[in-house]
C-alpha cells in the first residue's frame, strides 16, 4: 500500500491559483482511474480534476471556496502498490511549481483545462470539459443528500404526503426524499415548509425566521469581484433612447422568411442582436473611442482594431459572457450563426476559456424580460455597454395621428472618465439611425 | 315545470356519478342527480356485483357437485345437489335492491337531488331531464358527464332471442344446457365459467390466441388449466362469422380454418364495452374526443369550462374504483379543493377461477418502459393455507426497480386472490420498497404471506421456496 499525492494541475494560461468549487469525493470513497475528483474554477472557467490512479480517498488539502495555488496538494489517495509518496512520515509538499511536476514519475494529472496562448498545443482539447458552473444556491446543504430524481420520474410518496403538498401548493418533485429510494415523507415535506417552498399557487401563509447562509462561491464570486470593480472603479454614464425598430422588424421577418437556395448553407434565424452587432460595428469604425480597453493602473486606453462584442448570457450557473469575435468581419449570417453556437454552448456550460473571455464591448439583453430601461454595468476594463430592452408596440405621433410602432430601447453605459456624454450620445444616435434605417448598415459609405 | 339551478349536476348515477355526487353533497354543495335506471349503475344492477353473486352461487354448487360424485377429499359426503336458478336470481336482486337503496339513501343524508329521467343537454349549461311527470330544465354550474359504458354488439350477432349480453345472463330463469361465450376477457370468462359451475356445457371462443390477453401468460395459465378441468371448450383463434338463418347455430372459423357450428340454448356476446356517448346530448357541446372517448385532463375536466367526465366515458380502464376515484376528486374540486389525479396503481381484478389480481405494471411492461427489474414470485403450492383450503394453483409475483427496490407492479392469480389487491394496492401507492413489504409481518397462515414471499424471493432470500 502507497500513497499518492494529487496536485493542483497546471492548467494553463499562467493561472497561479485556482478556486476549488466542488468535491466529487470524500474521505474514505474509492476512485478508478480517470474518476473526477473536484472541479476548479480559474478565470471562467471551471475545470475538472481526474484521479490518475486508483484507490481510496483518504485526504482532502481545500475546502470548497479555498483558493489553491497551483502545485498545491489537494488529495490523497491510498493505492495498491507504490504511491508517489515517500513514507517519511512528511506532511503534504509544500506547494511547487508546475514546472517540476514533469518528472520521470509522470503520475501527476494531466491538465484538463483548454489550452491557450503559450500552453502547450498539444494538450487533449476533447478531454477538457468546462463542469457545470457551481452556483452558490445550487450547493446541497449537508442535511439533503442522494441524487435528484431524473426527470419525468414520479417522486414516491405516500397519499398522505401528496394531499398535504398539493393542498400546500407544493410541488414534490422539488422536494428531495430521505426515504430509501428516496421516498418523501411528512418530515421532508415539513422541513421544505419550513425552509420555505416555492408553493404553486395560494397555500397558507406562515411566519418565517429561518437564515440560509449560501457560501459565495465560483462563478457567483468571479460575478460578484467583476461588479464591484466596474462599479467602483468605472463611473458610469447612462443613457437610454428609444428606437423605432418597426421597419427593422419587417426586414428581419422577411429574410427569416426567405428560403435559402437549395444549396445554399444553412442559414440561422436572425435575431435583433445579429443586426444591433453589425450596426454597432459601423458605428465603432466612426467612433473607435467606443472600442476599447482603459487601463486605469498605467493609465492607457487600448484601442482595439478588432471588435470583439462579448453577450452577456445568463446560464444555469449565473452570468457568463461569450464572445462574438472580429465582428468587423463578419456579415450579417456569420453574427447570426456565431451568436447562436455561442449561446448554446454557453447554456450547456461547454464554451471554452477562448469564447468567455477577450470581449471589447458587451452587448446585454434579457430579451423578452427586457424591461423599460436598464443601468447596465460595464464589463471592466471595456469602456462601453449597450443595452437591449423589449421591444414593445407603442403609439407614435406621426405629426398628423398616433399610430402603432415597434419601439425599443437601448440602454447603454459608457466610462464616463474616458468617454464625455457627448460621444456617449452621438454613437447611440449614430446606432439608432442604422436600426431605424437597416439599409443604412449594409450599405458601404 | 319550475326551473332548477344548482352548483352541480351529475349525469349518471353508476360508482362514478353517484361518488361524485355523494362527496359534493357532504361538502355542501348544492348537487343534483340524474339517473334513467335506478341508481348504482352497471356495476350494482347489471355487473360487478349481480355477476359477483352468480359466481358465488356456482362455486358452492359445484363444490357440492364434486363432493357428491365422490371426487371430494375431505371426506364430506353431499347426495344429488339441484340449483333452482331462479331462487338465484332472486338472491341477486335482493342484494341489489339493498345496495341501490342504499344508494338512494346515501345521496338523500348527503343532501341530494335525486332526478330519476334521461338527461339531454340543451348547452353546456342547461341540461333537459325527461321525467315521468314532464320535461325539467336544470341549469347547473358545474356539470359532471358519468353516462358509463354499455356492450359492444357484434354486427353479424345482435342482440336478441338467444344472443345475450351479460344484462340478460345475470337474471336467467333457468340453466342453458348450452352455452356459447363470445369473448375470453374477464367478462366472458367470469360467466362462462359460472355457468359450467352451474352444469353448462359451455364454449369459449375467443380471437387472440389465448384466454385474458390483456395479461401475460404465466398469469392466464392456471386459469387456462381450470377452464380445461371445467369441460369448457375454449375455441382460441377462432372468428365467429355469423348466426345461422334461422338464428339458432353460431358459425365460427376456427383456427386451423375450418368452419364450426356451434349449437348452443344460448350465445352470451363479451367482446368488450364502449362508452356511451350518444343519447345524451353530446352534438349540442364541443366536447374534444380521445378516440371513441371523452377527452379529460389529470383534473377530470372536458375541454369546455364547468364540463368534467368521470367513469367508462373517459377511457381505459373501464373499472368501477376508477369511477369512484374520479368522481370523488371531482366533487372535491367542486367544492374549492385542491385535487388533481395523481393515483399510481388501479387495481384490476378478474373473478375467474382462480381469481387474477393485477396492479401498476406487468414485468413485461416494467422493461418496455425501460426499467432493470427484479422479479420475485412465490407459489401458493408452498403457502400452508392455500394447501388448507384446497387452493394450490397460483401465485404471487412481484416486480421492483432492481436499483432501489421501488415495487412497481403486482400480480397474482389464485382462489380468492381478489381480496389481497388491497394489499398490493397499498403497497404501490406508498410508494412501497421490497423490502418494506418483506419487513411487515404476514400473519400466519394467510394467503398474504405468499405476498411477503414473493418479496424475499425478489430480495434473493425466500424462507419457504
Amino acid at each position: 500500500m502507497g500513497e499518492h499525492v494529487i496536485k493542483l494541475p497546471d492548467v494553463g494560461e499562467g493561472v497561479a491559483e485556482a478556486e476549488l468549487v466542488e468535491w466529487h469525493v470524500k474521505v474514505g470513497d474509492l476512485v478508478r482511474e480517470d474518476a473526477v475528483l473536484a472541479a476548479v474554477m480559474t478565470d471562467k472557467a471551471t475545470v475538472e480534476i481526474p484521479s490518475s490512479v486508483e484507490g481510496e480517498v483518504i485526504w482532502l488539502g481545500a475546502e470548497i471556496g479555498d483558493t489553491v495555488p497551483v502545485g498545491a496538494p489537494i488529495i490523497r489517495i491510498r493505492v495498491q502498490g507504490e504511491g508517489n509518496v515517500q513514507e517519511t512520515g512528511q506532511d503534504a509538499p509544500a506547494p511547487a511549481p508546475p514546472q517540476e511536476e514533469s518528472g520521470p514519475a509522470a503520475s501527476t494529472p494531466k491538465p484538463q483545462a483548454p489550452a491557450k496562448g503559450t500552453a502547450a498545443p498539444d494538450r487533449k482539447q476533447s478531454r477538457a470539459k468546462p463542469a457545470q458552473a457551481a452556483n452558490g444556491s445550487a450547493k446541497p446543504s449537508p442535511a439533503v443528500t442522494g441524487a435528484p430524481r431524473p426527470e419525468g420520474e414520479k417522486p414516491i410518496a405516500s397519499p398522505a404526503v401528496r394531499l398535504r403538498a398539493r393542498e400546500a401548493g407544493v410541488d414534490l418533485r422539488q422536494i428531495h426524499g430521505s426515504g430509501g429510494a428516496g421516498r418523501i415523507t411528512h418530515e421532508d415535506l415539513e422541513a421544505f415548509l419550513a425552509r420555505g417552498a416555492q408553493t404553486s399557487a395560494g397555500g397558507r401563509r406562515i411566519e418565517r425566521n429561518d437564515v440560509e447562509d449560501i457560501k459565495v462561491v465560483g462563478l457567483r464570486r468571479k460575478i460578484a469581484e467583476k461588479m464591484t470593480i466596474a462599479k467602483s472603479r468605472i463611473p458610469h454614464i447612462t443613457y437610454v433612447e428609444e428606437i423605432d425598430v418597426t421597419e427593422l422588424e419587417d426586414l428581419r421577418a422577411k429574410l427569416n422568411a426567405t428560403k435559402p437556395a437549395a444549396n445554399a448553407p444553412v442559414r440561422p434565424k436572425l435575431t435583433i442582436l445579429a443586426f444591433l452587432m453589425s450596426a454597432m460595428a459601423k458605428a465603432i469604425g466612426e467612433m473607435p473611442q467606443m472600442n476599447a480597453l482603459y487601463d486605469d493602473e498605467t493609465g492607457v486606453i487600448h484601442r482595439h482594431g478588432g471588435i470583439h462584442i462579448g453577450i452577456a448570457a445568463q446560464t444555469a450557473g449565473g452570468l457568463v459572457v461569450p464572445v462574438v469575435k472580429h465582428v468587423e468581419a463578419r456579415d450579417l449570417w456569420d453574427c447570426a450563426i456565431e451568436l447562436t453556437r455561442l449561446a448554446e454552448a454557453a447554456k450547456a456550460g461547454t464554451a471554452t476559456r477562448e469564447e468567455l473571455g477577450g470581449s471589447t464591448i458587451t452587448i446585454t439583453s434579457l430579451g423578452a424580460m427586457g424591461g423599460v430601461a436598464t443601468t447596465p454595468v460595464i464589463n471592466y476594463p471595456e469602456v462601453a455597454i449597450v443595452g437591449v430592452n423589449k421591444i414593445m408596440m407603442r403609439p407614435m405621433w406621426d405629426g398628423a395621428q398616433f399610430v402603432p410602432r415597434k419601439m425599443m430601447n437601448l440602454s447603454s453605459s459608457f466610462d464616463h472618465r474616458v468617454i464625455d456624454g457627448w460621444d456617449a450620445a452621438v454613437f447611440v444616435q449614430r446606432i439608432k439611425a442604422l436600426l431605424e434605417t437597416p439599409a443604412m448598415i449594409f450599405i458601404g459609405d | 315545470m319550475k326551473d332548477i339551478s344548482c352548483k352541480l349536476l351529475v349525469i349518471g348515477a353508476g360508482p362514478g356519478g353517484y361518488v361524485c355526487a355523494i362527496r359534493a353533497g357532504q361538502m355542501g354543495v348544492d348537487t343534483v342527480i340524474v339517473e334513467a335506471r335506478k341508481p348504482g349503475g352497471t356495476c350494482l344492477t347489471i355487473g360487478c356485483i349481480p355477476s359477483k353473486a352468480l359466481i358465488h352461487a356456482s362455486d358452492e354448487f359445484d363444490a357440492a357437485r364434486h363432493m357428491a360424485s365422490g371426487g371430494g377429499h375431505l371426506g364430506i359426503s353431499v347426495a344429488d345437489p339441484k340449483i333452482d336458478l331462479a331462487r338465484t336470481v332472486e338472491w341477486k336482486d335482493r342484494i341489489v335492491g339493498r345496495l341501490t337503496t342504499g344508494v338512494s339513501g346515501l345521496l338523500k343524508k348527503a343532501g341530494v337531488k335525486i332526478l330519476q329521467g334521461r338527461a339531454r343537454f340543451r348547452d353546456g349549461r342547461t341540461v333537459i331531464v325527461a321525467t315521468e311527470t314532464g320535461d325539467q330544465l336544470i341549469h347547473a354550474e358545474n356539470i359532471v358527464i358519468a353516462t358509463g359504458s354499455e356492450p359492444v354488439e357484434l354486427p353479424r350477432v345482435p342482440f336478441g332471442g338467444k344472443v345475450i349480453s351479460s344484462t340478460e345472463a345475470l337474471s336467467l330463469s333457468s340453466v342453458p344446457e348450452t352455452l356459447a361465450v363470445v369473448g375470453a376477457g374477464y367478462i366472458g370468462l367470469e360467466l362462462g365459467t359460472a355457468f359450467a359451475k352451474l352444469g353448462s356445457k359451455v364454449t369459449i371462443i375467443e380471437a387472440a390466441e389465448r384466454i385474458l390477453p390483456l395479461y401475460d401468460a404465466d398469469l392466464t395459465k392456471p386459469v387456462a388449466k381450470r377452464i380445461a378441468e371445467l369441460g369448457i371448450e375454449l375455441l382460441t383463434g377462432a372468428k365467429v362469422d355469423s348466426l345461422d338463418a334461422k338464428g339458432e347455430q353460431l358459425l365460427v372459423t376456427a383456427n386451423d380454418g375450418e368452419t364450426r357450428t356451434i349449437l348452443a340454448d344460448r350465445i352470451l356476446v363479451t367482446v368488450g364495452r364502449r362508452p356511451v356517448t350518444e343519447g345524451w346530448g353530446r352534438e349540442e357541446l364541443v366536447l374534444d374526443m380521445d378516440g371513441r372517448f371523452i377527452r379529460i385532463d389529470d383534473q377530470c375536466r372536458t375541454s369546455m369550462r364547468g364540463i368534467y367526465a368521470i367513469g367508462d366515458v373517459t377511457g381505459e380502464p373501464m373499472l368501477a374504483h376508477r369511477a369512484m376515484a374520479q368522481g370523488e376528486m371531482v366533487a372535491e374540486i367542486i367544492g374549492g379543493e385542491k385535487r388533481s389525479w395523481d393515483k399510481r396503481g388501479i387495481p384490476a381484478v378478474c373473478f375467474t377461477d382462480p381469481e387474477v389480481v393485477s396492479v401498476g405494471m406487468s414485468p413485461d411492461e416494467a422493461r418496455r418502459a425501460g426499467l432493470d427489474i427484479k422479479i420475485g414470485q412465490f407459489p401458493f403450492s408452498a403457502n400452508g393455507r392455500a394447501m388448507t383450503m384446497d387452493a394450490e394453483a397460483g401465485f404471487v409475483r412481484v416486480a421492483a426497480r432492481a436499483d432501489n427496490h421501488l415495487v412497481v407492479g403486482i400480480q397474482a392469480v389464485g382462489s380468492g386472490i381478489s381480496e389481497m389487491a388491497a394489499a398490493f394496492g397499498l403497497a404501490i401507492e406508498m410508494g412501497a420498497r421490497l423490502e418494506d413489504i418483506a419487513g411487515t409481518i404476514h400473519a400466519h397462515p394467510t394467503q398474504g404471506e405468499g405476498f411477503q414471499e414473493a418479496a424475499l424471493k425478489g430480495l434473493g432470500h425466500a424462507l419457504h421456496i
